[in-house]
């Protein structure tokens, strides 16, 4: 979605890796002496986190991890960091790396902001001169002021985060690893860390990133990875990748039952994304009109009948909805079983990404409503001029 | 901005690898050559567990020296006088001193470092260092405690007029760095297995307590020899005696600060059996650093 810098050369280079734990329930010597031997396979289970992966990063890219939880996507970055040592393949990278894995991992609660810096910045491979030439631009970036003398036990949650957010972008990283600690500090900070990505991004730095929120991962990355029980089920660019982490996600939900529902008069079967030639399609380019064909099924024949849709992005923020009485349309007489009716956008004007369709029917506006939420799926290509979750004309003079 | 810069270097240098046994640097020289470059790191990681032992406290690094010494004038008031070793023993406070001095070394080194891997978890399951650095870190700790108890020593010894002469000082050196080694290789090993098995640490701080008493620092080595002749033990279980590292160590460094020993106090080719065990001790923590290195692929799993 963001415009990157060319990519350079491969900086990471996972090689068929797989990552096997043993998870134990008997962690004491005398649980393992009386569990010894056979009994002891009772208290022993394998569990494959990561099964022979094989990619490669280029330096200058930003590459989301995606995954529902489990999937074995934190154990991938922490292989890429070296925390964990793989079962089988290995693991290759080079250049300056940086884990963002929990923001003030090497704190000491007992020592100065100051004294932390400096035992922070070592831990992420600056020496002693490196860090006093950066020290004010840290403090600066940290807000915290003149607390920096203060130990750090008596910081606000808010404080200490931003001080180990601050020594973590300024070590100068190659390669920085990330996982879910971009939501820290107020609005204010957060926006701040975001501009240093970007800013990384621009300087050729190659990001790996985790995270549960589709919508920070396409905002962010230019290709996303999806991983499911450990394998990687799809890699590529970012917003197929959002579509095929719903996918597994949607796989998912098959094995549990769904709730119990009350039977509504009327309800909506199914949504239908229809293209400019009325053929069904997930892939609507931008500008272009569109259909959202709504499949309804009636218990009883009804005079009137009142139908709506709405248009969402992956994080549920509406972009577009509405209905029949909206538009100031009566829709005819309804008889029993199943019928069809359309909803026409002349142009389809969203943001390059990802949407969800919703559409709720009932037989009196508001009264036993029948809701479907996200009945149809589509994505829109072909926009890579603007960001954000509306299409425009833009030009610069 | 341009990226070609960082291309170039980044195309220009060659792989670290991770696999199944571990992270390897390309670099000639292996793991020293990774910890020498970490050293402003083990710095900054020694001088917080000093900072942050006695912080808030009054009396701050003095506690440092009460301890030892509260140690001290115990053993001593017990042992020496109540109990009546001091007799026979010319300057029985610096050569108790002594002893007591290189054994709480040995026994901090190998206590810090078991414990050392766990207490760091925060950093170990979240950012990759060479993991020796934390045993190192420790070693390294308990390293400037006993320098700072050294230097009480040498202060008691010259008040006392015990020191030996110059020359015999020098045994100093080849006794700490037993002490060294054997610290180090016990602490890496113990470090490892303690991630894995927490009762190893709880287990090294009962043995060490037992090992003290299985050297000659309360007593003199020529008690032992006269007690195990007396009950009829054959030559070599006095051998084995004198042949651990622990008992060379303190021998040798009691050498440098109690100048009231006479020959007949020490075995016979004590530099000998040093440099032996020395050798013993190289070896040991090779393979206990290979231990170390095939057991920290899964630490961050275990903790």
């Amino acid at each position: 979605m963001v415009v990157s810098p060319r990519p350079g050369p491969v900086v990471v280079r996972v090689d068929d890796v797989t990552k096997q734990f043993v998870v134990r329930k008997d962690n004491t010597l005398k649980e393992r002496v009386v569990h010894f031997g056979r009994r002891g396979r009772v208290h022993r289970q394998e569990y494959t986190a990561v099964a022979s992966v094989s990619l490669e990063i280029e330096a200058g890219t930003t590459v989301g991890l995606l995954g529902p939880n489990g999937s074995g996507k934190s154990t991938l970055l922490k292989l890429i960091g070296g925390i964990v040592s793989p079962t089988s393949g290995r693991v290759m990278t080079r250049g300056r790396m940086a884990a963002l894995l929990e923001l003030g991992a090497g704190f000491h609660p007992d020592l100065s902001g100051r004294e932390n810096v400096y035992l922070n910045a070592s831990i992420m491979g600056m020496t002693r001169a490196e860090t006093n030439a950066r020290f004010d631009e840290i403090l600066e970036f940290s807000g915290i002021g003149d607390f920096i003398d203060t130990q750090v036990k008596f910081f606000s949650s808010g404080m200490f985060v931003r001080l180990a957010f601050a020594v973590a972008v300024h070590t100068d990283p190659d390669v920085l690893l990330v996982d879910e600690v971009l939501a820290v500090g107020d609005e204010a900070f957060q926006r701040k860390c975001m501009e240093r990505i970007a800013r990384f991004r621009s300087e050729g730095r190659t990001i790996v990133l985790v995270s549960h929120s589709a919508a920070q991962v396409q905002e962010l990355c230019d290709r996303g990875i999806v991983l499911k029980d450990g394998e990687m089920v799809f890699d590529g660019a970012v917003n197929d990748a959002v579509s095929a982490l719903r996918d597994v996600l949607e796989g998912r939900r098959v094995g549990e039952a769904p709730p119990p529902q009350p039977v509504k008069p009327i309800e909506v079967t199914r949504i239908e994304v229809l293209d400019a030639d009325g053929q069904p399609s997930k892939v609507i380019p931008v500008g272009s009109p569109m259909r959202l064909r709504m499949h309804v099924r009636s218990k009883r024949d009804m005079p009137s009948w009142a139908i709506g849709f709405s248009i969402d992005t992956p994080t549920g923020q509406m972009v577009l909805a509405s209905n029949t009485e909206r538009l100031g349309v009566d829709l005819p007489s309804i008889s029993a079983g199943d019928s069809a009716m359309e909803f026409t956008i002349e142009s389809a004007n969203f943001g390059a990404g990802q949407y969800f369709v919703n559409a709720n029917v009932s037989e009196v506006i508001d009264i036993d409503t029948h809701v479907l939420w996200q009945g149809a799926r589509f994505t829109i290509s072909g926009n890579d001029r603007n960001l954000g979750t509306v299409a425009a004309t833009i030009t610069a003079a | 901005m341009d990226t070609t810069d960082r291309y170039a270097r980044l195309a220009a240098a060659p792989f670290t690898t991770t696999d199944a046994r571990g992270l390897s640097l390309p670099t000639r020289g292996g793991k020293v050559r990774e910890i020498f470059d970490r050293r402003d790191l083990l710095g900054l990681l020694i001088r917080r567990d000093l900072q942050a032992r006695y912080r808030d406290s009054v009396l701050g690094f003095l506690w440092t020296l009460i301890r030892p010494i509260v140690q001290f004038l115990m053993y001593y008031l017990v042992l020496g006088q109540f109990l009546r070793a001091a007799e026979g023993v010319p300057q029985f406070a610096i050569f108790l001193f002594a002893g007591l001095t290189i054994y709480s070394f040995f026994a901090e080194m190998v206590l810090g470092s078991t414990s050392s891997v766990l207490t760091n978890a925060g950093l170990v399951k979240k950012i990759y260092l060479p993991r020796e650095i934390f045993p190192l870190a420790s070693v390294g700790a308990a390293g400037f405690m006993f320098l700072v108890q050294t230097l009480v020593l040498l202060i008691g010894a010259i008040l006392f007029q015990a020191l030996p002469s110059p020359v015999q000082m020098l045994w100093f050196f080849p006794s700490v760095l037993l002490m060294l080694v054997y610290g180090l290789a016990l602490g890496i090993l113990l470090a490892a297995l303690n991630v894995y098995l927490r009762d190893v640490q709880y287990v090294t701080d009962v043995i060490m307590m037992l090992a003290m008493w299985g050297s000659p620092i309360v007593y003199t080595w020529t008690m032992v020899v006269t007690a195990f002749q007396d009950l009829g033990l054959p030559p070599w279980a006095i051998e084995v005696y004198t042949n651990n590292p622990i008992t060379l160590g303190v021998l040798g460094f009691r050498k440098a600060f109690w100048g009231a020993g006479t020959p007949a106090d020490y075995p016979d080719n004590l530099l000998m059996r040093m440099l032996i065990a020395g050798v013993v001790g190289v070896m040991l923590l090779f393979v206990s650093h290979r231990v170390f290195t095939r057991l920290q692929g899964n630490f961050a799993q275990e903790m």
